[in-house]
């Protein structure tokens, strides 16, 4: 049979290692969304504010920060603010400094396009109806605003999940550097390791962002018609 | 910061933006070529390949890039794959890309209405005459949105190929960062020349965008 | 009589466990038109279809000068080119400019010559007062205007026989005038129609015949004057009324 070497990661404390890696990775990510998503609501909302300099600069951040692929921000953040502000960032930090500033951006966007997609007659046909503006709010806008929001949001959080792998590249000890010590640990007694170790790296970051995509998708279908 | 520090290894970054910007594009274009395939696939709903399909789409969208260039570049060779780094690059490209185009095409695809492909087929066209003249160019124009903002996440991307050590550069400036400690410097131009590839595409990408919200087809 | 041209026999269709047309006989002859009417869902949008094999049939033949037309089958491209078809959403490309709509099949499908077509098609825009149009893109007309465009379309393929599928059924009422009279001068030509419309006035002027469907059978079948002033059937009485209106008492 041909050696995967899948086998190296039932040696000691290997697999449990490589699963601490993951959560490494897991964390980050968990700690930016639970910031992101109250960052980008308000974000959102004051996106969709009627003062134009508002506006203005928050589209000049989200454009910013979008234009520019994640790993330099890392590398923007961990390596320049080092310097220029003379602190010692942990990879860690940097990394949920990086991804709240990128997730609020994202989520804003989100809630901003949510917010301008209930069309204008179903703000009127409700006050047509008497309701008051909090009412209007309360049972027409929040809903529809609510099912377009919760899919893409659930996206953005795979989306999170999926970039915490670059942390590695800033020297955070997550799964995917676990998995390249455990490779080199057992270079002599398991040549193929690379394989059997990546395959699973990869099985296990389906695993996690699968089932966010999955629920984002049954949501969305289900809230279509 | 240093001017003469920049000019000088302003070729560096030079090289490290053409190469970035080489497997980009081919890789992009393959992506492209994928997802063609695979929104046609399932457009028509061929059987079994249809499944082998949505299956590569949920693997290929639900992994990061940099733990599918890892697995095919230090994995694949283990069992008799051995593919070159820039090679590595344009594979990993096309297999993340593939998927989002599919979605993006196959998208397009579904919102052309059904009817219109009856009205194509009491003229008397084939099913590849509907699909080529009438279904497609609507298709694709109503694509161009996804299609554009896929176009700009992939060249971003490209920002990981340095973990397969890709001379690109995140490359370039990690290693000048490691050599001479002109952090400010390799930093700025790291910024610099992706601004030079993404703008453009950024722009274009709105352009279109706008003009087709706002026009669509006719004036 | 003339030869006939459409024969359709003992015609089945069904969804599932829904028998949408149970058992139609009709027979088209060449040079006529034919009106079908009916209350809504009795099938007649569905018999349309089947005519253009848009829609697999469960039994039964539809058959165009002899040549069998089925859903799915390899000769239906030929076949539905001696067809056209207007249907009450328009579908004109909106990719294509009016006159790449018109050329685009006579093109494409029956490789004529560039210059020819554009000759006709401009042609048959100017007989139906659309000829400033050419170059316009669909979105641009108003519903009258491409519900007009499409029946050109149709025309230009030269078919031996056309459907209208409800086509003024989504147009303005100050429109569907506009497309009654191209279909009133089509029938002065001598043109082989048939014709699904809920327009009783302008269904009497242009049938030959009409049609009268219910619960996807063939209830009725007289000459427009007969049918409209004194239906023998209880179920075309009861649908023929709904197009009357009583005065109000005691306002």
């Amino acid at each position: 049979m041909l050696d995967l070497g899948i086998d190296v990661l039932f040696k000691g404390t290997n697999f449990l290692r490589l699963l601490g890696g993951l959560w490494v990775a897991m964390r980050i990510s968990l700690i930016s969304i639970a910031l992101s998503i109250p960052l980008g609501l308000l974000t959102g909302v004051l996106m969709t504010s009627k003062s134009k300099i508002i506006r203005f600069i928050f589209r000049v951040y989200l454009e910013m920060i979008r234009i520019m692929p994640q790993l330099v921000l890392l590398f923007l953040v961990y390596f320049g603010t080092t310097r220029a502000l003379g602190w010692n960032l942990s990879g860690e930090m940097a990394s949920i400094i990086v991804f709240v500033l990128w997730g609020t951006a994202e989520m804003g966007d989100l809630v901003r396009g949510s917010l301008i997609s209930v069309p204008k007659h179903q703000y009127e046909s409700s006050e047509a109806l008497g309701m008051t503006k909090g009412q209007t709010y309360l049972y027409i806008i929040l809903p529809q605003t609510v099912r377009r929001l919760l899919p893409l949001s659930i996206n953005l959080i795979t989306r999170m999940i999926k970039t915490t792998s670059l942390v590695l590249m800033i020297g955070v000890v997550e799964m995917l550097k676990v998995a390249q010590q455990i490779i080199e640990a057992n270079r002599m007694t398991s040549q193929n390791a690379a394989f059997g170790v990546f395959l699973v790296v990869f099985i296990l970051y389906f695993l996690v962002c699968w089932p966010f995509s999955r629920l984002a998708g049954f949501l969305e279908k289900k809230w279509q018609g | 910061m240093s001017w003469e520090f920049i000019g000088k290894y302003m070729p560096m970054y030079q090289r490290a933006a053409v190469l970035t910007l080489k497997i980009g594009i081919i890789g992009i274009a393959f992506a492209i070529l994928v997802g063609l395939m695979s929104a046609l696939v399932l457009y028509y709903k061929v059987p079994v390949i249809k499944r082998i399909i949505k299956m590569y789409i949920e693997l290929s969208r639900n992994t990061p890039l940099l733990v599918q260039l890892f697995f095919i570049y230090y994995g694949f060779p283990k069992i008799g794959i051995r593919l070159d780094a820039e090679i590595c690059g344009v594979v990993g490209l096309a297999f993340l890309g593939g998927s989002y185009m599919a979605e993006a095409f196959r998208s397009g695809l579904e919102s052309i209405d059904k009817i219109q492909e009856e009205s194509a087929l009491s003229l008397g066209m084939t099913r590849f005459q509907v699909m080529r003249y009438i279904i497609f160019p609507q298709a694709i124009a109503t694509s161009v949105p996804a299609f554009m903002a896929n176009v700009i996440f992939l060249l971003k991307e490209t920002s990981v190929f340095s973990s397969i050590s890709l001379m690109d550069l995140m490359f370039t400036a990690k290693d000048l960062i490691g050599l001479y400690y002109k952090t400010t410097e390799s930093l700025f131009m790291l910024v610099m020349f992706y601004l030079i590839i993404l703008l453009p595409v950024s722009l274009l990408g709105s352009l279109l965008e706008r003009r087709l919200r706002y026009a669509g087809f006719g004036n | 009589m003339a030869e006939k041209l459409l024969r359709i026999e003992n015609l089945i269709k069904s969804y599932d466990n829904l028998t949408v047309l149970n058992g139609i006989n009709l027979e088209v002859n060449q040079g006529e038109v034919v009106v079908l009417v009916g209350p809504s869902g009795c099938g007649k949008s569905t018999l349309l279809r089947c005519i253009n094999g848009l829609e697999p049939i469960q039994n039964g033949a539809v058959r165009l000068e002899d040549e069998v037309i089925q859903h799915g089958s390899k000769n239906l491209p030929d076949l539905r080119q001696k067809i056209g078809m207007v249907f009450q959403s328009y579908e004109l490309f909106p990719h294509l400019t009016v006159l790449e709509n018109l050329m685009i099949a006579p093109s494409k499908v029956q490789k004529r010559k560039k210059e020819e077509i554009k000759r006709e098609a401009l042609e048959l825009l100017t007989r139906v007062g659309l000829a400033d149009k050419a170059n316009q893109y669909p979105r641009q007309l108003s519903g009258g205007q491409k519900q007009r465009v499409a029946i050109v379309r149709a025309l230009c393929m030269h078919p031996e026989i056309l459907l209208f599928d409800e086509v003024t059924a989504a147009l303005d009422p100050e429109m569907v005038r506009e497309v009654l009279d191209v279909m009133l001068e089509l029938a002065k030509q001598g043109r082989t129609m048939v014709i699904v419309t809920h327009e009783m006035q302008f269904a009497r002027a242009v049938a030959d015949r009409v049609i009268f469907l219910d619960g996807g059978k063939i209830v009725e079948e007289a000459s427009p004057d007969e049918f409209f002033d004194a239906p023998k059937t209880e179920r075309a009485k009861k649908f023929l009324n709904v197009f009357s209106f009583e005065r109000v008492e005691n306002k």
